[in-house]
């Protein structure tokens, strides 16, 4: 079983509406699915669409097939029918275009009529959901319910929403019953349906995060509204900074004076905070940046998919000083690695950038729902009966790691921390041989945050012949990629990195060097993962496979690739 | 009397304006009784910012421009820190420039002390955002050309709700100044005219000491004769607390910084983990 759906439309005819009630309707039902969003960089017009895919198990990525084509106008029908399969079915308003005269896949759907005639247009898209659950052979009482919880307290409106999903039913259900019907699976068992976005954010908050400082910036924002939502309720404070400069640098102050902090943006929204970026790498302040890539130079395509920052974020910052560099890999990895992120942070006292992209953060997916019990949450701060006084916050020690006290902890101490070379008490200094002192208890940081690097994750073939190198969110494309390489016949293993910096070395070291054909496959165009590896270990890449328009991979075109090289 | 917060020696000029107001500062903070780990100060980059290491207090020695944001983060996360910002004109007006606009209308609980030498002092002697029309300097050959930039104007047309001119050789009128600015609630902006003796060859301290007089002021929450002062400049320069009317701040704004201070909040994941269940 798999199907798969794509709804397309203009901006702001509410795509996601329609996937999100589905997708929870589904989810609900029991069935594993994955939803994800193409859009353009506009509140109005255009095109956007969005896919979701249904399976009984994991279906890691979408894929180009579609089985039911919910066309909101007709650029969506012209764009989208070549990938119609052949017993796929075209949801579409018979009021706003027509189809020709030969297809015979059309279902048509008088949308907006009927959504004016249930309380007004923008419902729209509750009754195309009607339509889609004929198709698909579910009823509509789970979707009826989530209404009613998605509107509580707005009676009329659930009510008027209600009408219009059975409407749609059942005006598509007198043209088609059940044209996809799905098998029934264990809908007992309780799933989450969420995004990478609101995925981050609630570890995040379940990591202790008490402040987060930023800059709205696609794709980024989503974590910052999570959070926002949530700051009524929970001992967290949300500030909309005056730009990325000042975000970085309340954050920095948040974390000195004690709470665990925040900032997310994008490359451009980055690149403004690399100054203080070096300043928590000089004052040696625990900070947790999220860098959800974007497609740049500049601002690039705002909207859009891409891995192009890593090169960027290892190397950021003027000036030398030790940083760890995390990524968002499967939705479920990424709740507990950016917990891990926090938690490095602290121990060592050093930034920790996160890498996610848009093609996580706007990723909805069915999932187990996490363990928050898996979750660490220590802040490593020094006791009162160990520390020397006067207070001295960057006393030299043999880890270099010094022991961190807060502003106004220890009555008669003072903490003070400085973005000029300073001596042990904080204070700026000058002689060399000071800041060679300090220059090296900094770096000294560096072998121990190696150590806590995870190993890139091994998938497929146990004696691969081809090993396939990857990072970040595709780790489920190309999940999907090896078991079809597999299953023609193609011994093939992928290693999979989610911690990037310091790179990890071990399983590449005995992997790499043994394997007749390696590939890189990165959503970039200098194959920035694969020049890493290069830099660390000496061992090059045979092939990159690389993609920079903007999309995510489809684990076709990387099977195509590989095969390119024989059987 | 000892006081508690004087610390060590300063890598400053001999005869530099930024003594006294170190001075004025130990001493109001003495006077209001804190301890030095009660108090923050949050600071940039030049000479007026190195004030953290000359003093005993916490210090957030950040980045140049850069003093307001970390001390809004640190104020946020333990209200209970009196949190200063202590810093030059071109620290704050120039570099910092956003963060000085945006910060009056947050209104955090800060007290903003500008050291106004009217000239870039520690990168030696370039003109500032205030420097005055007409000044030389090694790259302003001909003469500054640009109008000054106007602290107490801006501030008050933004909104702050403290708004005062000091001038560092009338120290004990600046110690009680910065008393009332400490204890003001919410974003209290202290321009403290501060000769630099090595490199403002105009404005020294008997070109101000000619200059600076002390109004009669009828009231202090009367807007638009705190603007008429704010604008006086030249031949008479005005000093005292110009504005002095309190508005919702922005910790008021936030109720989970009214109660406890966040750092105080105890924390463990696993209790958290129901709200995960907004996405069943
Ligand atoms: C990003 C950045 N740009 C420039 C400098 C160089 N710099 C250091 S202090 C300073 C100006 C200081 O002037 P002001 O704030 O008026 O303080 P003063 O030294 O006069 O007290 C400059 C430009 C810097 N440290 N960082
Ligand atoms: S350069 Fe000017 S501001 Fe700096 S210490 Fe010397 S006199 Fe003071």
């Amino acid at each position: 079983m798999d199907v798969n759906i794509l709804v397309g439309g203009a901006a702001g005819q509410g795509m996601d509406t329609v996937m999100n009630l589905l997708g929870k309707t589904l989810v609900r039902h029991g069935y594993e699915i994955i939803y994800t969003k193409d859009y353009m960089s506009r509140v109005r017009g255009g095109h956007n669409f969005s896919r979701l895919r249904i399976a009984a198990q994991t279906p890691w990525t979408p894929v180009n097939m579609i089985d039911i084509l919910v066309a909101l106008n007709e650029e969506t029908y012209l764009n989208h029918i070549s990938n119609l399969s052949p017993t796929g079915r075209i949801i579409f308003d018979p009021d706003s275009f027509s189809l020709p005269a030969e297809e015979r896949r059309g279902l048509p759907v008088e949308l907006l009529k009927l959504a004016k005639e249930h309380g007004g247009p923008v419902m729209a898209n509750t009754v195309a959901v009607g339509a889609l659950l004929v198709m698909i052979g579910l009823e509509t009482g789970t979707t009826e319910k989530l209404l009613e919880e998605f509107f509580a307290g707005k009676e009329g409106i659930a009510e008027e929403n209600i009408n219009a999903l059975k409407a749609g039913y059942k005006s598509a259900s007198r043209k088609c019953d059940a044209c996809f019907d799905l098998p029934a699976v264990k809908s007992d068992v309780k799933k989450l349906f969420i995004e990478g976005n609101q995925i981050l954010g609630m570890s995040a908050l379940a990591s202790g995060c008490r402040f987060l400082s930023a800059y709205p910036m696609t794709p980024s924002t989503g974590i910052m509204n999570y959070l926002a939502s949530k700051s009524g309720e929970l001992p967290l404070v949300v500030e909309q900074a005056e730009d990325e400069i000042a975000a970085i640098n309340m954050a920095l102050g948040a974390s000195y004076a004690g709470v665990r902090a925040l900032t997310v943006t994008s490359g451009g929204g980055f690149s403004l905070m690399v100054e203080g970026l070096s300043l928590a790498g000089m004052t040696e302040t625990p900070l947790v940046i999220i860098v959800a890539m974007r497609p740049g130079p500049a601002t690039g395509l705002p909207t859009r998919t891409e891995q192009g920052d890593l090169s960027f974020v290892v190397s950021a910052g003027h000036g030398e000083f030790p940083r760890a560099v995390l990524s968002a890999t499967s939705h479920e990895d990424a709740f507990y690695r950016l917990n891990k992120a926090f938690d490095l942070a602290d121990r060592f006292q050093v930034p920790v950038i996160f890498l996610s992209d848009q093609n996580f953060a706007d990723t909805h997916r069915s999932l187990e729902p996490f363990d928050f019990g898996r979750l660490t949450y220590n802040r490593y701060l020094v006791e009162e009966n160990e520390i020397n006084k006067p207070y001295k916050r960057y006393e030299i020690t043999e880890s270099g790691i010094s022991p961190r006290a807060l502003p106004g902890q220890y009555p008669g101490e003072v903490v003070l921390i400085d973005s000029d070379e300073h001596d042990e008490k904080g204070n700026i200094i000058e002689d060399a041989k000071t800041r060679n002192l300090m220059v090296e208890k900094r770096m000294r940081k560096l072998a121990l945050l190696a150590d806590e690097m995870d190993e890139p994750d091994l998938y497929g073939d146990t004696q691969p012949e081809r090993l396939i190198l990857g990072w970040g969110s595709t780790y489920g494309v190309l999940r999907e990629a090896v078991d079809a390489l597999s299953a023609a016949g193609i011994k093939t293993a992928m290693l999979h990195f989610s911690d990037l910096w310091p790179l990890p070395r071990r399983r590449l070291m005995s992997l790499l060097p043994h394997v007749k054909k390696s590939y890189c496959v990165e959503n970039n165009a200098g194959g920035q993962l694969a020049a890493l590896v290069r830099k660390e270990t000496g061992i090059p890449v045979n092939r990159l496979i690389l993609k920079y328009d903007g999309r995510s991979f489809m684990p076709d075109e990387i099977v195509r690739e590989v095969e390119r090289d024989g059987k | 009397m000892v006081n508690n917060f004087m610390l060590g020696e300063t890598a400053w000029c001999p005869g530099c304006g930024n003594f006294s107001i170190r001075e004025a500062l130990a001493e109001a903070l003495d006077e209001l009784e804190y301890k030095p780990h009660e108090v923050l100060i949050c600071s940039g980059i030049g000479q007026a910012a190195k004030i953290p290491h000359y003093l005993k207090v916490n210090g957030f020695n950040g980045l140049h421009g850069r003093a307001l944001p970390p001390a809004i983060g640190a104020r946020i996360a333990n209200t209970r820190l009196k949190v200063i910002v202590e810093s030059g004109d071109g620290d704050s007006y120039g570099e910092g420039g956003n963060h000085f606009i945006h910060n009056i209308r947050r209104n955090p609980d800060i007290a903003h002390f500008v050291h106004n030498n009217q000239v870039y002092g520690l990168t030696k002697g370039q003109a500032s955002p205030t420097s005055d029309p007409g000044m030389k300097t090694g790259i302003q050959v001909s003469g500054v050309v640009h109008p000054a930039f106007n602290p107490l104007l801006t501030a008050l047309a933004m909104g702050a709700g403290f708004v005062a001119r000091c001038f560092s050789g009338e120290k004990e009128h600046l110690k009680e100044t910065m008393k009332k600015a400490l204890e003001f609630s919410g974003y209290a902006l202290v321009d403290i005219l501060q000769p630099c003796v090595s490199f403002n060859k105009v404005n020294t301290f008997g070109w101000y000491r000619k200059r600076v007089f002390f109004p009669e002021l009828n009231a202090l929450d009367d807007w638009s004769q705190a603007v008429k002062l704010s604008l006086q400049w030249g031949e008479k320069i005005p000093l005292g607390i110009f504005y002095n009317k309190p508005r919702p701040t922005f910790e008021s704004s936030q109720k989970v910084l009214t109660g406890k201070a966040l750092i105080d909040i105890p924390f463990e994941p696993k209790e958290l983990s129901k709200i995960q269940e907004e996405f069943i």
